[in-house]
């Protein structure tokens, strides 16, 4: 398995080069396909005049990126305005070493794994990383020295942070079945069978770890930190030409490279009902990466789905959500999962006591804080603003 | 193993380069003609009112303490995941009762800072 130290220098660059494209070209992608499912959403085209059926409109508008105005306002900080964009953007890219695209593929009698650095922390370097991306969000927006700036750089980093507990929270059940930090043990523990893949053993863990992903990645039911009718664009507003594209690169990269880790711990990684085992040594390995790379954009499409369908969260809404409910859910599935499986051992019985437990706690939450808004609600049953826009209109 | 993080050395060379090339880049490819308004701060269109650096809400301030608290709590509980599936064949029930001493605890603080509505956004 060890590779002789030129081979495993020149097989990461290959690789590091063929993954930064993909990451890059998978950016494109997302943004046109983004257009197009709004498109279709909401019954209109999207994009389609430059090339055929749009397909080059992310290339025109990444020429037009470099092409515009590279405005360096007078209010700002300048070293730290100029470097924000790149804080973002380093991060989302490095992430993307610990993920598994693949089992193995063998190239001239080595057997290279298809996998950027296969370190044996995988997933704290996940963690890790992804927590560095808030400082790009905070540094750009106080060096803005602009209000709405300041404003969204705060939500962004209060979300992100809030949700980063449930992201590590979630995890937890799954690293305890897997015994193991690696992201490709991991892949390997949930193996071909479908009903071994975590995503049905830790289903609630499943659905706040999707949560919180969309909420690190200031997706739209999330995106109050940029929320448009209030805040402009949030803490890119004084952003432009290519440091606000790098923003924008770094906000998709994050969203590619977080679905990659969700397929990877709960979706059963490169495997599918063991197809990925046919061929010889080296077809195997373009299979898996197949295999991982369709399962990716499925996941890619529920983030479009979502966005499209989903209105925004009011904060107070967003910060319940995280702190009272994403995280009593994580928490109690890690007793969950610790207490069936000392008891039985049986990963089915793990997958039904976490879904009822989970059912149960959230019910308990929803029932506590329903209690505590009824006089809230009566107070505000007549808002004064009301009154005084009826009769401005009239 | 630290050959295991080479790499990932490699892949932060390429990223910072990749970042400083796009920032070059546009620095030397677009026009340069700034106007006053155009370098002022952007408020909507209105005359901008003051400075920017002024007092937020303290809400902010303390879910960043609250993560920090909870963050370090579940750093702990990843050693203990990691070798939950070994120790469990051979010691059984110590390792749960352990665990659940110390998720008790963090519990009890969690419910502490709801009651407190250190949780509640208002």
């Amino acid at each position: 398995m060890e590779l002789p130290l030129h081979v495993l220098i020149i097989s990461s660059l290959i690789k590091i080069l063929i993954v930064v494209h993909v990451l890059l070209i998978g950016v494109m992608a997302m943004i046109l396909a983004e257009r197009k499912v709004s498109g279709w959403i909401q019954d209109r085209h999207g994009p389609n005049r430059v090339g055929p059926w749009g397909i080059l409109q992310p290339i025109a508008d990444g020429i037009k990126f470099f092409l515009k105005e590279d405005l360096i306002p007078d209010h700002v900080d300048k070293p730290i305005y100029v470097l924000a964009p790149a804080i973002l953007l380093v991060p989302a890219l490095i992430i993307c070493a610990v993920v598994p695209f693949g089992s193995s593929i063998t190239v001239a009698g080595y057997e290279i794994p298809l996998q950027i650095a296969d370190i044996n922390i995988g997933i704290l370097y996940v963690l890790a990383i992804t927590s560095l991306g808030v400082y790009g969000v905070v540094l750009g927006a106080w060096a803005s020295n602009n209000k709405y700036s300041l404003l969204g750089g705060l939500r962004s980093s209060a979300q992100m942070i809030s949700y980063e507990l449930t992201l590590g929270l979630a995890i937890i059940g799954v690293l305890m079945l897997s015994g193991s930090l690696s992201l490709r043990e991991i892949a390997i523990a949930q193996g071909a069978n479908i009903w071994n893949w975590n995503f049905l053993i830790h289903l609630p863990a499943f659905l706040a770890f999707t949560t919180a992903a969309f909420a690190e990645t200031n997706r739209l039911p999330f995106d109050l930190a940029e929320a448009e009718q209030e805040l402009v664009a949030g803490y890119h507003t004084e952003y432009s030409s290519m440091k606000f594209a790098m923003y924008f690169m770094a906000e998709y990269m994050n969203m590619i490279v977080g679905s990659a880790v969700a397929v990877t711990l709960f979706l059963g990684g490169w495997h599918l009902f063991g197809l990925e085992n046919l061929g010889g040594p080296f077809w195997s390995g373009v299979i898996s990466i197949a295999i991982f790379s369709a399962k990716t954009a499925l996941f890619l499409f529920v983030f479009i789905w979502v966005r499209w369908t989903l209105p925004r969260f009011r904060y107070d809404q967003l910060m319940n959500l995280g702190w009272k409910f994403l995280l009593p859910v994580a928490l109690t599935s890690i007793v969950v999962t610790a207490i069936v499986w000392i008891g039985t051992q049986s990963k089915l019985l793990v997958g039904v006591c976490n879904v009822v437990a989970a059912s149960v706690v959230v019910a308990i939450v929803a029932s506590t804080l329903a209690m505590r808004r009824e006089p809230e609600q009566i107070e505000r049953q007549e808002p004064s603003f009301m009154k005084g826009s009826s009769s401005g209109r009239t | 193993m630290l050959i295991d993080y080479l790499p990932i050395l490699l892949l932060l060379v390429f990223a910072i380069g990749f970042a400083a090339i796009n920032l070059a880049l546009s620095h030397l490819l677009g026009p340069k003609k700034p106007t006053p308004s155009k370098l002022s701060v952007y408020e909507s269109g209105v005359q901008p009112v003051g400075n920017a650096r002024q007092r937020f809400t303290i809400r902010f301030d303390l879910i960043a303490m609250l993560f920090i608290i909870f963050d370090i709590e579940v750093v702990f509980l990843y050693p203990w995941a990691i070798v939950f599936k070994k120790f469990s064949e051979s010691s059984g029930y110590f390792i749960l009762i352990e665990m659940l001493v110390f998720i008790g605890i963090l519990f009890l603080g969690y419910i502490y800072a709801w009651k407190k509505g250190g949780l509640t956004w208002d």
